[in-house]
């Protein structure tokens, strides 16, 4: 049995530990609080605990599991709240009876006692490959879970029936011995699931707001950074994401955030109802919420918990989006550990081996398709969070982040303090996906979606390197057709890129009313431009009474689409009517 | 527990004093350390290792020596006894008290470290307290459970914005409930904390707060300690008494120079600025300890004090409070030179819980519209201030020259208020349409047009009215 020698914080040392390996669960101390063995020297190893290390005295044992740092997967995920390393909220809240996170708490991630009934897919006798559909559950109203073959071989027996997850379902033998298979799996965290293979994704992820689907798509298995100084909107962006991405599921991390967040994502979202389905969004949905106050080795597993789960849904075949807000405390968590490890630092005390990090984590992401035979197709979309000091993105978690990933949301403060939402800026954030997506939209929405995006991105160029000349000589000296570009740019933004997430219908916009609204104001531009050519005074134009129906497109609800699509026609005869005027 | 005393300090490094052939100490459990002169200070254990102990004193080191020192382990984590006659009681950085009154006899010992809340077992803050600040009650409305600091800058009257809010903060309920506040001093000067004692007194005040007082001449190891004795003693009443706690901490900034001044003489990896890497970990235990729990009738709110270091928000102390807080409230340095108070440069605060607390049956259903309509409008107003100071104000068009002078009264009477002038929600509100309503109408497209009839319209001259 091992002994602690040395404790300093969260990094303990200990000697002497039986049959341990690098990154081996631990039980620490009297409390048997759990850590994971993270370098190992001699006889010697060093433990970073999850927990809370006051009162640990040097002497006190220490006992390897034989297991790595591991999540169960199995019925039940959906619905759960967990911390950093899977261990379940609730089931911590009523163990210790306290609201407080007490120590050495040690709770199951998923219920052992429940009983799922499982509809066996398979048959017995037939030849199953690798990742094959063995049964289904329904999990929840809105997902059902598969069982899949953990090897190829032949199914001996597999049994419709309730079953908890420890017991056996199926019988598959394979190289002449026979494995029992029960429906729950256990995962090394840091290891990516097998896939069969990893896809291009050329498939949007709808977000139903304005300026990611319309000027920045995400794809399905794509990823995208959001960094933003405190205050830009980060959270209330990833939470919007959630809430109205077109994924079957969600992984939520609150990783190093705040506590009444979470408590806001849990009393939201069961009485948020999942437009599509009619049932609350909670059944689709697994948090992960390891606040800044909780401790901070477990802050650094919680992304991998998170994204681990992720991937064993997208392996049943859904696709999944995966939020992780934020990434800058993963990675200072990172750095407080390397500190206490007395690691040669790299820049700003970052660990030099940061960005292979996030690389890695990011990496995991993608469209797939999965493991077993029956050609089913996954996704695993990451959007993360990132919160650079100062809101000064030339720091290295932001720059290692924008290195890997291909949509870039460039949050501001400027933006935000006028209440600019989502404050994302227009000029700034890129996607890299838009072109290959350009295809997809055209055939699903409009083919002059593309057009339409390209002449309003234009307009918001125009109108950027015309503000620098109104600095200097005020607007009034720009020639009219300027001074109308002024106009329409501040018509984009106000009434299209603005969307409040407050507001019960402008919350979601579906591409349908995206397109619409963009049309009309585009259409509302080319009139304009072509009036002054008549001679129409830009006066009379900029007080037209249709631009304030324009301003009120967002509050069309979705089963009124029409009354957007008549102002077209409204904004030609409004014009009509002020040519002859003139 | 059995008391080991040792007499084998082998070092002293700046406050670290290091004991070596002990045995059975716990990590951060605390010490008594004994001069040869007889005084007391107390310590904490920093590293544990085999037959060797790193304390970190709470005090100088003057006077410790290495022969003839001794240290006694104390066996357990720094604890603090609470009971409710705290309230009305003054103590110290290291909660001893400091008003000649007699002891404590403690209800109960809690850890002063307390513990993280559990996020399943949090209420989400919802009920909206009436500062009387419009700055605060209209734009960046403060609910029970929020950790809303005060970004601040030297020479700036967050003192007084403090006390106002303490004075006239309240909810607007039926029944009444029973409130106190928890103040702690970190670090300021005699006559700050005097300027607080002073006004607790006036309005009676004193009866229902528990002081800690932690002054520039004491030891800066305490500051360490002082706020979180400060949040135990709230979380006690809170949770334990069914108490609406106000926390108030001034000064953050003087928290986290002590931090550093620690990091420094353990001869750790410095991050930003000299600050430690794990500043953000370490003030989230503090900030964390606010909020609401199910099941329980008290609340802990959070008001810190900071100032910022050169007025610069992204100073570390300001950025990493603004990443774990629920929003702030920015002093700004402009207003106050315009002998505006309170100076509340409203464009970078932010409430982030502000939607729990607003609202139809909370506040007024138009309160959402009319603070984003005055936002984006002083915004729109700011920028033009600029622009009219190239061009000057008659290139601006008639609509321009509206929101200037609309930027100009909000500052003026909105953002302007006396020392005890507490206005109510309805009041801020109308004042808020008031002001809108020297805007056209066509430029309120924040707000929900049902609204702008129903409230807005009384403000408007009658002609006007008319064409609306």
């Amino acid at each position: 049995m091992g002994k602690l020698v040395k404790i300093s914080g969260p990094v303990v040392e200990a000697e002497g530990v039986a049959n341990a390996s690098m990154y081996d669960v631990v039980k620490v101390g009297k409390l048997e609080l759990t850590g994971e063995i993270i370098r190992m020297i001699g006889d010697k190893v060093t433990v970073q605990v999850y927990e809370d290390t006051s009162g640990l005295k040097p002497g006190e044992k220490v006992e390897t599991t034989g297991l790595p740092l591991s999540v169960e997967l199995g019925p039940g995920l959906l619905t759960s709240i967990y911390d950093g390393i899977q261990r379940p909220l609730a089931g911590i809240a009523d163990k210790s009876g306290s609201a407080f996170i007490a120590r050495g708490v040690s709770v199951a991630p998923l219920d052992h006692s429940r009983k799922w009934d499982f509809d066996a897919v398979a048959k017995s006798g037939s030849r199953v490959k690798k990742g094959d559909v063995l049964g289904t559950v329904q999990e929840t109203d809105l997902i059902l879970h598969k069982i899949l073959a953990p090897m190829e071989g032949e199914v001996r027996s597999v049994k419709s029936g309730r079953y908890t997850i420890d017991e056996t379902v199926a019988v598959l033998e394979s190289g002449g011995r026979s494995h029992e298979v029960s429906m729950l799996k256990k995962h090394f965290v840091r290891k990516a699931l097998e896939v069969s293979e990893k896809l291009d994704p050329d498939i949007p992820l709808i977000t139903g707001q304005r300026v990611v689907d319309t000027f920045f798509p995400i794809a399905k298995g794509g990823t995208c950074a959001i960094p933003g100084p405190f205050g830009s909107g980060k959270t209330v962006a990833q939470q919007q994401f959630a809430k109205w991405s077109d994924t079957q599921i969600v992984v939520y991390i609150g990783c190093g955030e705040r506590g009444n967040e979470m408590t806001e994502v849990l009393t939201e979202f069961p009485h948020l109802v999942d437009p599509k389905s009619g049932k609350p969004l909670m059944m689709r949905t697994v948090l992960i919420a390891n606040t800044s106050n909780m401790p901070v080795a477990a802050r650094e597993a919680s992304i991998y918990t998170g994204i681990t789960i992720a991937e064993y849904y997208r392996d049943m075949g859904y696709d999944v989006a995966l939020m992780a807000d934020s990434t800058s405390r993963w990675a200072e968590a990172m750095r407080e550990i390397g500190g206490r490890l007395e690691e040669m630092p790299g820049e700003e005390g970052y660990p030099a081996y940061l960005a292979r990090r996030l690389a890695e984590f990011y990496e995991r992401a993608g469209r797939v398709r999965c493991l077993g035979s029956d050609e089913r197709y996954g996704s695993v979309t990451i959007i993360g969070a990132v919160s650079p000091p100062g809101g000064d993105i030339n720091e290295p978690v932001s720059q290692n982040t924008l290195r890997v990933t291909k949509v870039y949301l460039a949050l501001e403060a400027a933006l935000a303090q006028r209440r600019h939402f989502p404050a994302f800026h227009w000029l700034r954030s890129y996607s890299l996906y838009a072109q290959t997506l350009d295809k997809w939209y055209v055939q699903n929405v409009s083919s002059d979606w593309v057009a339409l995006r390209t002449e309003a991105m234009q307009l918001l160029q125009k109108e950027a390197e015309l503000q620098e000349v109104v600095q200097l000589v005020g607007p009034d000296a720009l020639p009219e057709k300027e001074q109308m570009v002024l106009t329409v740019a501040k018509m984009i933004r106000e009434d299209f890129l603005q969307q409040s997430a407050y507001h019960e219908i402008d919350t979601y916009a579906s591409l349908r009313k995206q397109y619409l609204m963009l049309r009309n104001v585009i259409k509302f531009h080319g009139r304009a431009i072509s009036a002054i050519d008549l001679g129409v005074q830009l006066k009379r134009i900029v007080s037209m009474p249709v631009r304030e129906r324009i301003a009120r497109m967002k509050e069309t609800p979705e089963e009124q689409l029409g009354q957007i699509e008549s102002l077209n026609a409204q904004i030609d005869s409004d014009f009509d009517a002020l040519g002859q005027k003139e | 527990m059995m008391m080991r005393e040792y007499k084998t300090i082998t070092k002293i490094a700046g406050p670290l004093v290091f004991v070596s052939d002990v045995s059975d100490v716990g990590y951060n459990e605390m010490a008594e350390v004994a001069l040869p002169n007889g005084e007391r200070r107390m310590g904490q254990v920093l590293e544990s290792s085999k037959g060797l102990a790193v304390i970190q004193l709470f005090g100088p080191t003057a006077g410790v020596n290495i022969s003839g020192t001794k240290v006694k382990f104390l066996g357990e984590t720094m604890m603090l006894g609470v009971s409710p006659d705290m309230l009305g009681r003054v103590f110290d950085g290291m909660g001893r008290p400091r008003d000649k009154g007699p002891k404590i006899v403690p209800e109960k010992r809690v850890d002063i470290n307390g513990a993280p809340i559990n996020p399943y077992s949090r209420d989400s803050p919802k009920d909206f307290i009436q500062t009387g600040v419009s700055t605060i009650d209209g734009l960046n409305t403060l609910v029970r459970g929020q950790k809303l600091p005060i970004f601040s800058g030297s020479g700036l009257p967050h003192n007084a914005l403090a006390v106002q809010i303490a004075r006239q903060a309240k909810v607007i309920s039926k029944e009444k409930e029973p409130f106190a506040v928890v103040f702690a001093a970190v670090g300021i000067t005699h006559e700050e904390a005097a300027y607080f004692m002073r006004d607790f007194k006036k309005t009676g005040a004193l009866s229902r707060a528990v002081l800690f007082l932690n002054l520039a001449d004491d030891p800066s190891v305490e500051r360490i300690i002082t706020p979180r004795l400060a949040l135990s003693t709230a979380e006690y009443l809170a949770y334990e008494k069914d108490m609406h706690v106000l926390v108030i901490i001034t000064d953050m900034t003087n928290y986290c120079e002590a931090l550093r001044e620690i990091a420094a003489a353990r001869e750790e990896v410095p991050g930003r600025r000299g600050y430690p890497g794990y500043m953000y970990t370490d003030l989230s235990t503090i900030y964390e300890r606010a909020g609401r729990i199910r099941g329980k009738k008290g609340t802990v709110t959070q008001l810190s004090i900071l100032t910022m270091p050169g007025d610069d928000i992204t100073h570390p102390i300001a950025d990493l409070t603004g990443y774990i807080t629920e929003g702030q409230i920015v002093l700004g340095r402009d207003l106050h030179r315009k002998a505006i108070y309170p100076p509340v440069d409203v464009l970078p605060c932010l409430s982030r819980l502000m939607n729990l607390g607003i609202g139809k049956e909370r506040t007024r259903e138009d309160h959402r519209g009319v603070a984003d309509q005055l936002y984006a409008g002083y915004a729109t107003g700011r920028d033009l201030r600029a622009l009219s100071a190239v061009v000057g104000a008659e290139a601006l068009s008639e609509t321009d020259r509206k929101y200037l002078e609309f930027a100009d009264a909000f500052e003026d009477k909105f953002i302007r208020q006396g020392h005890d002038q507490d206005r109510s929600i309805e009041q801020t509100l109308d004042l808020g349409w008031e002001l809108l309503s020297a805007l056209p109408p066509g430029e309120l497209t924040r707000v929900k047009k049902d609204f702008i009839a129903k409230y807005g319209k009384k403000f408007r001259k009658e002609e006007e009215a008319k064409k609306e």
